[in-house]
Order: structure tokens, then C-alpha cells, then sequence
């Protein structure tokens, strides 16, 4: 896939210094903190359809099976629905699995198993039993993913009780964040986003995790608070680049975690700015835009200067052709002509 | 028209083969279907008085295929289960107290009220899930398994669910991992013939659903789900190869529920069967040709019956008092175990 390749490859924006820290791709980051987690917990177990094949599941889970056998790394049947509940069951006694999607499409697939019995059990058996489980997947674009293959349904799972949604964005939270959703006690989906696969960063040796449900600032400024996470965040970053020179100061926040949201860090950067932009990969309707606009307005109207904005994608199912793509998925330039009618006085 | 006809042969061939049967453990066999008999019919009782508002799917007529199973499993073996929950929350030794708290959705019920008769679980005593999706608790168990053969213990898991269940995709699912993982799980079908009103033949082709499962390549058999023994038997073989690291076992116990689907009383006038059909399967009753067969053969008598019968009803009685001055949940308890730290 040249093409789609190409653009992944232009998106690595900034190579991290060598110097100040070890840098590693954003795969291997994360087939690192897989391997930290099989070796260091027993009960670690990574499955899901193809994560032994060649391609390892983009890389993220190369050479697991040559270490730690096929018994605790495995290939899967094509049943996402019984593989959910299987994984729901085992890790309802001892064991934290991770269960590997190429997309997050297949993981519909499961919404009965995951929506209705591994993010309830806890809740419905009073606190007997808990479902420590990854559920991870990386969202698609480009070189005709189309309707089925690209979609980030982070915002459908939002309103889930019982769920927890981690979105990192670059190698060092993909790391950490993983270790800490493997380390957590619930059930808690990673999406991923195919484009930042290939992202290079500063990533620690050895063990340590990203808190989860804590967010950071990518950028300081005055002017506008921008929050998102994965690539969307990548895009918004370019953008805040772009009208750092036209003299508007964008502050910009990476969620990292959907669920648990931290409102703290939307809250104390909004009384700053008083403009707040949400953007997200998935849709803006009912999402994780629609949601954080809505506390805006609940919760922070009192330090609003200007309407709150959202930047997803519109309500329409993703074209397969490129032809139409370049139309659905807003750019660095969207971001920034939304910024711009925002600040305007 | 009678269209689902019992075809057992009862208990009267089993006479001969009661030899390596101790008496205390048939008499046990008996005590527990009686007694969830009993429990039953005193809920399907004070059902209208509305004390306990949950859903509830009785298992009068179903009562031997819980006992029957129980009675080949340790504590420790994980138990399971659908909507249709009592018979097999009281027969993995549930409390009962806990169970009517519950039921009346009070503070200290098994599930502290979060679950309703849906959801009895306990895992003190390996009544360990329960789900109210058709078939959802199948992969469950099927996942405990896995759970217990990486863990390398010899805990064996085992789900009840109905014919229905075995139409969801996510049963067929289940079959073919736990056949292909060679894993410790019983897969127990009680076949009652009809998903809430809807006949077998609308929803499945004419063949047996045992074979259906023999298909994924698991050792799967019939037997009859009247007969408190044959479950029991047929448990216990499940039992050892999954032990044994023989993979999973399927079993289909062809059943009758005497009762509507769910609430109290039967709907059976209402058309979707003939009430003869369910006549014809009262006289079959597990609990009573049980005691028949166990008096025919000497183990016990009609006094002996009379005291259990005594002894459970006052258990009972004290059981229901004890929940109805249970206190109830307060709002902050609204609010915990949606997420562990």
C-alpha cells in the first residue's frame, strides 16, 4: 500500500532528539510493553486473529509467541463475539487477557459480550468478581478502508458504564497506557490509530505506566484550547504550528484516556482561553465531541468567549475512494480556518 | 396435541444399578430436588403479593438436571447459568437466605441487589455468573476454562442454558474453541422445548441437538432430564475427561417446565401448547418418580418424606421472614462497583 504508506511516513512530523532519550517506533513500543507484561504477570495472555502471522499484528506482537509459547499467545478463530465472552470469562478468573483487533470494526462484531456482560459483571455480582482485560485495536484510513474498515467508534462506546477508553497518541503512551490498562482492574479499550503505527518517540526502558484518566499538555497558549487524542491530536498539532504563525496561540490538550475524561485539565485551560475546539477521529455527532461540548456548556459556559467548536468527522460513512476521503477527513487546514473564525473579534 | 412427548424410560430400569449407591447420597438427591420444589412453589405463591419485584423464570418440573449436575461437581467447579437461575443457585449449595434477600432486592441479597432472580450469583459457591442475553453466559464458561487450563488446575466450569441458546451464533462459537483448546467445560442443554412461547420446530430443523454438538467434534449425549440419576451419571463422566484433560462434553437433557416462561403459573391456554401436553409431563415429575423409585427400592419412606418435608417448609418460612426484614440498599450504594480500583 505505497500510497498510504507515504502519507503515514509524512505524518511523522518531528523526529524526537536521539540524544536526550531512547527513541523507538510507536509498534514497537507497544510489543514492548507487551513483552514487560507477559513476563512480568502469569496471568498475561495476548490473543486475537493473526497476532502470530507474519505481519504480528503491525509488529506489536513480534516474537511474543517464540517467548512465551503458544498457550499465552495466540491466533484466534474468527468469532469475535465468543472470543470476547472467552476473554471476559478467563480474566473473571485470574487472568488479564489482551485481545488484539486489526480494526476496531471487528469489535462490533462483540458489542453483546463487551457492552452487556464484561463491563456489567462487576457492577451486577456486587463487586465479587472483577474483568481486568484489554480489548485494542487500531483504527484505519486510507488506500480504501472505506464504510467498513476505518471506523472509530470510541464515541459509541462512551456512554458505557463499567468501560474505560484509552487513546494514546504517541510511542511513550502507547507504552505506558498499555501497562496501566493491563495493570487495571477493568475492562478498557485501546484504539490505536493505523497512521501513528509508524511514529517514532522517546520511549523508556523497562517498566512504567501512563496513569490512566489523566491528560497532558502537548502545547501552552492564550488564544484557544484545542483537546482531542490519538491522530486527531496529531492533525490539531500541526494546525496549532501553523497559527503559532499568524500569531494565534493555541493550547492544546491530549486526553490520552476518553473514559475516565479528565475535566480538570479541559477546565483549568478553558478559564485560560475561554475557546475550547474538540476533535476527534470518529464522527462529531453523539461522540467524544458531542460529549465534551456539552460539559462545556453544563459545567464552564461562565468562561466561554466564543461558541464551543467541534472538528470530527461529518455524519456520513467513510468513502472507500480517495477521490471523496480527501473530503471526509478534516485536515491541519479545517482545524485551523475553525481556530481562526473562533479567535476572530 | 401432545407434540413433544416425553420418550425417557424413567427410573424403573435403574433398580439394579443402585448397588454402588450409598443411601444417604440418594436420599440427599431427593432432599435437594424437593426442596427446590418447595422454594418454588413458595415464590410462585407470594409472586402476586409484589414484595418481590424481579423477573422470575421458575424451574418446577426442571428440578433434576440441576441436582443431578451439582451432585458431580466440587465446590470449587464453577457453575454458570441463564436467566432461568434457582434451581441451579440452590443445587451449587447457595444460600437460601441470600437468595430471597435478593429476591426482594435487599442490601444483603447474593448479589446486593444488583442482579434480581436473573442474576443469583455467588462466588463463594462457585455460582459464579449468570447472564440474562440468550446464550451470552456460554463463552463465559468457556473462558473460565481456558482461565483454569492455562492455571493448570483441575477446575472444571459448567453452563446450563436452554435449546434457544443453542441458535446464537456465540453457542457455535463456544463449541468449536472449547473443542479446539480441549477445554474443561460442560456444556449442559436443558431442552424444554419452547424459547418463551416459541415452539423447537419453528426455530430448528428436525435433527437432535446433541448431534448438532457432536458435530464440533465434542462428546456430546442425551439423557433423560427427568431422571436425577442419568444427569448425575452422565455429569460425572463430563466430569472426569474434562479433568482429565478430555476436552469439553456436551449434554442435552430433554426437560418440561411446568410453568409459564416467566412469572407465576402456567400459559399453556393460552395456545402455544396443549395442556395435555404439560399433564402428560406432570406425571413424569422428577421429584415425585424419585421419591416413587427411592420408596420401590427400600432407600426411604413416605414418614421420612413427610419430615423433610416438614424441615424444609420451616427453613422456608424462616428464610422469607429473614428477607422481608432485610434492610434495604440506599442511594450512595447506587453508585459503587461500577469500576475496581
Amino acid at each position: 500500500m505505497p500510497w498510504d504508506e507515504g502519507l503515514v511516513n509524512s505524518l511523522v512530523y518531528e523526529a524526537p532528539d536521539p540524544k536526550t532519550g531512547r527513541v523507538l517506533g510507536y509498534a514497537k513500543a507497544i510489543n514492548e510493553a507487551l513483552d514487560i507484561a507477559l513476563e512480568h504477570d502469569p496471568g498475561v495472555f495476548v490473543l486475537g486473529q493473526g497476532v502470530d502471522d507474519p505481519g504480528r499484528m503491525f509488529g506489536t506482537t513480534k516474537d511474543l509467541q517464540e517467548k512465551y509459547g503458544a498457550a499465552r499467545v495466540f491466533d484466534t478463530p474468527l468469532s469475535e463475539e465468543g472470543m470476547m465472552g472467552v476473554c471476559t470469562g478467563a480474566a473473571m478468573n485470574g487472568m488479564r487477557p489482551v485481545f488484539m483487533h486489526n480494526r476496531p470494526d471487528f469489535i462490533l462484531l462483540a458489542f453483546n459480550q463487551l457492552v452487556t456482560h464484561a463491563s456489567k459483571y462487576h457492577y451486577m455480582d456486587n463487586g465479587q468478581t472483577t474483568v481486568p482485560m484489554v480489548v485494542w485495536a487500531a483504527i484505519g484510513r486510507g488506500w480504501g478502508s472505506g464504510a467498513q474498515h476505518s471506523q472509530s467508534i470510541q464515541g459509541l462506546l462512551l456512554g458505557v458504564p463499567g468501560l474505560k477508553i484509552v487513546m494514546p497518541s504517541t510511542p511513550y503512551d502507547a507504552k505506558g497506557l498499555m501497562l496501566a490498562a493491563i495493570a487495571d482492574n477493568n475492562p478498557v479499550l485501546i484504539f490505536e490509530h493505523r497512521w501513528l503505527m509508524k511514529k517514532d518517540g522517546m520511549v523508556p526502558e523497562g517498566f512504567y505506566t501512563v496513569p490512566l484518566g489523566k491528560g497532558v499538555y502537548r502545547r501552552h497558549g492564550k488564544d484557544v484550547t484545542i483537546v482531542g487524542a490519538s491522530h486527531a491530536l496529531e492533525v490539531a498539532l500541526q494546525a496549532a504550528g501553523k497559527l503559532a504563525d499568524e500569531g494565534i496561540d493555541a493550547e492544546v490538550i491530549d486526553l490520552r484516556t476518553l473514559k475516565p475524561l479528565d475535566e480538570q485539565i479541559i477546565a483549568e485551560s478553558l478559564k485560560k482561553t475561554g475557546r475550547l475546539l474538540v476533535v476527534d477521529t470518529g464522527w462529531a455527532m453523539g461522540g467524544v465531541c458531542a460529549e465534551i461540548g456539552c460539559l462545556a456548556a453544563e459545567k464552564w459556559f461562565h468562561y466561554l468567549k466564543a461558541p464551543v467548536r467541534r472538528v470530527g468527522l461529518p455524519d456520513v460513512p467513510t468513502p472507500a475512494g480517495y477521490t471523496l476521503e480527501q473530503f471526509y477527513y478534516p485536515d491541519a487546514q479545517k482545524i485551523s480556518a475553525v481556530v481562526r473564525e473562533m479567535v476572530k473579534k | 396435541m401432545i407434540k413433544y412427548a416425553y420418550s425417557g424410560s424413567g427410573l424403573k430400569d435403574w433398580e439394579g444399578r443402585l448397588a454402588g449407591y450409598d443411601k444417604k447420597f440418594l436420599v440427599h438427591l431427593f432432599r435437594d430436588m424437593l426442596r427446590i420444589r418447595l422454594i418454588e412453589e413458595e415464590i410462585e405463591r407470594r409472586y402476586r403479593e409484589d414484595q418481590m419485584k424481579t423477573p422470575i423464570h421458575l424451574v418446577i418440573g426442571q428440578e433434576a438436571t440441576s441436582v443431578g449436575c451439582c451432585a458431580a461437581l466440587r465446590k470449587e467447579d464453577l457453575l454458570y447459568s441463564s436467566h432461568r437461575t434457582h434451581g441451579n443457585y440452590l443445587a451449587k449449595d447457595g444460600d437460601l437466605k441470600a437468595m430471597l434477600c435478593e429476591m426482594h432486592c435487599r442490601l444483603n441479597g447474593c448479589a446486593g441487589s444488583r442482579g434480581g432472580s436473573m442474576h443469583l450469583i455467588d462466588k463463594s459457591v462457585g455460582m459464579a455468573g449468570t447472564s440474562a442475553i440468550v446464550g451470552g453466559a456460554i463463552p463465559i464458561a468457556t473462558g473460565a476454562a481456558l482461565a483454569a487450563q492455562i492455571q493448570g488446575l483441575d477446575r472444571v466450569s459448567v453452563v446450563f442454558f436452554g435449546d434457544a441458546a443453542t441458535e446464537e451464533g456465540v453457542a457455535s462459537e463456544s463449541l468449536n474453541f472449547a473443542a479446539l483448546k480441549k477445554l474443561p467445560v460442560i456444556f449442559f442443554c436443558e431442552n424444554n422445548f419452547y424459547s418463551v412461547q416459541s415452539p423447537l420446530d419453528t426455530r430448528q430443523p428436525a435433527r437432535e441437538i446433541y448431534k448438532w454438538a457432536a458435530g464440533y467434534g465434542i462428546d456430546s449425549v442425551r439423557v433423560d432430564g427427568t431422571n436425577v440419576l442419568a444427569v448425575y451419571e452422565a455429569t460425572r463422566e463430563a466430569v472426569r475427561r474434562a479433568r482429565e484433560g478430555g476436552g469439553p462434553s456436551f449434554i442435552e437433557a430433554p426437560v418440561y417446565r411446568f410453568r409459564a416462561h416467566g412469572g407465576a403459573g402456567d400459559d399453556s391456554q393460552s395456545g402455544y401448547r396443549d395442556p395435555a401436553e404439560r399433564e402428560a409431563w406432570e406425571k413424569i415429575c422428577p421429584v415425585e418418580s424419585c421419591f416413587q423409585f427411592l420408596a420401590h427400592a427400600g432407600v426411604m419412606d413416605a414418614a421420612q418424606r413427610e419430615q423433610l418435608h416438614a424441615e424444609i417448609t420451616r427453613e422456608i418460612l424462616e428464610a422469607f421472614d429473614y428477607a422481608l426484614a432485610s434492610p434495604n440498599p440506599e442511594e450512595k450504594d447506587l453508585y459503587t462497583h461500577v469500576y475496581s480500583n
